[in-house]
């Protein structure tokens, strides 16, 4: 899995893709944060070149309106906004 | 991170205090939120820092002016959804129901076509096709005309609110 990790308790792989100027992209971190389980993230307006080109396509793939944050729980629930009810259901928390 | 904070706390309240006196006096709301306000504000001095342009924050900037102009705040799409969802897709500006308390902001679904849609786009120089062409709406009061999909929440000359306009026939 692409970006970085934060440390917590593992549960599924959980991947962020974000902005690091969005506001509701630092709440769903912080969630993250907060609910201390493992997930990794990657502030793609902060990638340059071919390696920003890779992660956009795989988010389109995800989300093809290519907003952020695109939350991929488990490689097969994908939750586009910081919508807290249901990252916290995706995740069983 | 130097770039996340490259204004002085001094121009970051002379900015809100700028942006919100032009909001107010062309009849839009910033979010009542200061905080959460201050923390956008932040993020487009980033970003004007960053690209020359004040971009989205919440969005993907390419970096290329031109490419971007629809989302140089106030975006294109603001409009639109203040009159659907009370607030901007950043929640920068927000409705009067929502100053009043009487409506919360949610996450907002993007309405910014993607790239290849807009890259089809007419361009503005060929004129409007007849198909994208939109309502004109006329206030009653002062007589402001204004081609968009609804009428603005308080007409940014006299401030009569929405209701105050009419279709104005073409």
């Amino acid at each position: 899995m692409v970006g970085k990790l934060v440390a917590g308790k593992k549960v599924v792989p959980v991947m962020l893709y974000d902005l690091s100027t969005c506001v509701w992209c630092n709440k769903t971190k912080k969630l993250l944060g907060d609910l201390g389980i493992e997930y990794s993230y990657e502030d793609v307006d902060l990638l340059n070149g071919e390696e920003r080109e890779q992660i956009i396509k795989i988010v389109r793939k995800w989300n093809p309106l290519c907003s952020f944050p695109t939350l991929v729980i488990d490689n097969k629930t994908c939750i586009v906004g910081f919508k807290e009810e249901e990252i916290r259901k995706a995740l069983q928390l | 991170m130097n770039e996340a904070n490259p204004e002085s706390a001094k121009a970051i309240e002379d900015a809100y205090q700028q942006l919100k006196s032009s909001a107010e006096s062309a009849g839009y709301q910033l979010n009542p939120d200061i905080d959460f306000t201050i923390e956008l504000i932040k993020r487009l001095l980033v970003n004007e820092n960053r690209y020359g342009y004040s971009a989205c924050p919440c969005r993907l900037a390419s970096g290329v002016k031109a490419d971007d102009l629809d989302i140089i705040c106030p975006c294109d799409y603001r409009d639109p959804d203040l009159a659907e969802y009370d607030a901007c897709y950043c929640g920068l500006y927000v409705s009067q129901s929502v100053v009043a308390g009487k409506k919360a902001i949610a996450p907002i679904p993007e309405r910014r076509p993607p790239v290849a849609q807009r890259k089809n786009a007419v361009p503005l120089k060929t004129g409007i096709s007849s198909s994208d062409r939109l309502p004109v709406w006329r206030c009653k009061v002062c007589g402001y005309l204004c081609a968009r999909g609804e009428p603005p929440e308080l007409c940014p000359i006299c401030k009569a609110k929405k209701e105050r306009f009419e279709l104005f026939p073409l």
